[in-house]
């Protein structure tokens, strides 16, 4: 019921899958230099899955305390991605293109 | 931020519209090619908006302007008296100062180079290295490094709020907001804003004036925009010919322990060791020499470096890799360069206030 709601709350991020234990999928893409989504709102343990749908390469990276990643960069049609195993809120942006903003709230 | 951007609109419905006739197409990043054919639809979203981006609490008017206009070229803000911010970013050097690298405090020469004023109203992030957000963020900083304008602040104050001249401008300009470092930053800031190109003889061959730009400089659009050939847009993008974005250039400075970090020293992720902003290359031909660290002379050496794909290939930007390009089709990318330039109005420098 709570990825129902996510889903409609989250129009451009995609739910996937739901695996093991209730955890799922989600996939934000990386199109005109922005992610398809501000915000998005999942379950600890879930997975966003990041694709660059751009012709040019983008990072994806955290700094927040609560979760630090770097996927690297990659170029279109590729994708990576990341658990989230603690509640809390994640700030994830491009490295290349830093007006590429979003906020992933772990529930 | 505001936009006033009719212009871009009606470009953007224009682009929307199905081109009719046969043209030379130019394969580009995105899915929709590119006709190379004078006003055409397809080119539109190279065109800036006639006016640029400002905040809310910073609207330009004719009295913030000209406030910003004798704050930019007074040198009595710097502790000794003797740099403005036109020393480093002057008119008559395409707003930078003509040197690889600037010189700042007691002629003490620093690391980078200083970057045009020129369009950085349309910037959404700004210097070399990210650090300031806006251009009311940026102006007050040189005055405040040490290695630059060195300014006292407590001296500063007390000279424009005592300056009869200056004391009206702030009340005209800013009512009531008196004088600090936010309403100087404003000040300049909104003139700044007034340092546009976007009437250049590519801009004048986009809205259809097919003898603006010549048959080289149209060959050295197209290339300019191949992704196969000089694959320049994917970072010199429209309209401003930035992403705003950070790349590691592979610069042979970029090399050694000691190399300066660029914006990894504010955004530690890996592949931003060694990358800088992505200039405008509106204007370009007025701005040499060329790259953060002026190590470029010639719009020629710049494309030299990247048709060898960088010298450093140490977290090299994935964007950039060896070109095939021959002689003529250099010698094309820099006339098409040279099309950038926009015939501007000689500056008319201000009387300062004296009293």
């Amino acid at each position: 019921m709570n990825h129902t709601k996510t889903i409609l709350s989250t129009v451009a991020a995609v739910f996937l899958f739901s695996g093991l234990a209730g955890a799922a999928e989600y996939e934000v893409t990386q199109k005109n230099k922005t992610f398809s989504v501000k915000e998005l709102t999942i379950k600890v343990g879930d997975t966003v899955k990041f694709t660059n749908e751009d012709d040019f390469f983008h990072n994806v990276f955290s700094l927040s305390d609560l979760k630090t990643f770097d996927l690297g960069s990659y170029p279109k049609g590729e994708f990576k991605s990341v658990t989230f195993d603690k509640a809390g809120e994640v700030e994830v942006e491009c490295a290349i293109h830093p007006s590429m903003l979003m906020t992933i709230n772990i529930k | 931020m505001k936009y006033c951007g009719d212009r871009l609109v009606r470009g953007l419905l224009l682009a929307s519209l199905v081109t009719l006739g046969a043209c030379a197409t130019a394969p580009q990043t995105g899915e929709e090619k590119t006709a190379l054919k004078a006003g055409d639809p397809s080119l539109q979203h190279w065109l800036l908006p006639d006016t640029p981006p400002y905040p809310e609490d910073n609207k330009p008017t004719a009295e913030r302007v000209a406030l910003g206009k004798q704050l930019f070229f007074d040198p009595r803000l710097s502790r000794h008296g003797n740099m403005s911010c036109a020393s480093c970013h002057s008119p008559m050097f395409g707003w930078s100062d003509g040197l690889p690298t600037a010189r700042g405090h007691n002629g003490m020469l620093l690391g980078r180079a200083s970057p045009t004023v020129i369009n950085t109203a349309y910037n959404s992030i700004q210097m070399w290295d990210g650090r300031k957000k806006d251009l009311e963020d940026q102006a007050i900083g040189p005055m405040e490094a040490s290695v630059e304008m060195n300014s006292d602040f407590d001296r500063m104050f007390a000279f424009l709020s005592t300056n009869k001249g200056y004391r009206d401008a702030f009340e005209k300009a800013y009512p009531d907001e008196g004088v600090s470092k936010e309403t100087i930053a404003k000040a300049i800031a909104s003139y700044e804003r007034t340092i546009i190109s976007n009437d250049s003889p590519f801009d004048r061959w986009v809205k259809g004036d097919e003898k603006a730009m010549s048959e080289q400089q149209v060959r050295g659009f197209k290339i300019f925009i191949d992704p196969a050939k000089g694959n320049c847009a994917i970072c010199h993008s429209a309209p401003n010919f930035t992403d705003d974005g950070f790349h590691n250039l592979g610069l042979a400075s970029s090399a050694g322990e000691d190399a300066d970090p660029g914006r990894f020293a504010h955004k530690p992720i890996r592949i931003l060791k060694g990358a800088f902003k992505t200039p405008t290359l509106r204007d370009v031909a007025l701005t040499a020499p060329y790259f953060h660290d002026g190590s470029a002379e010639t719009l020629m050496d710049v494309v030299e470096h990247y048709a060898i794909g960088g010298v450093v290939k140490e977290n090299l930007s994935p964007n950039i890799r060896k070109l095939n390009l021959t002689r003529s089709d250099k010698e094309d990318l820099v006339a098409f360069m040279e099309a950038l330039t926009t015939e501007h109005e000689p500056v008319a420098l201000p009387v300062l206030p004296l009293e």
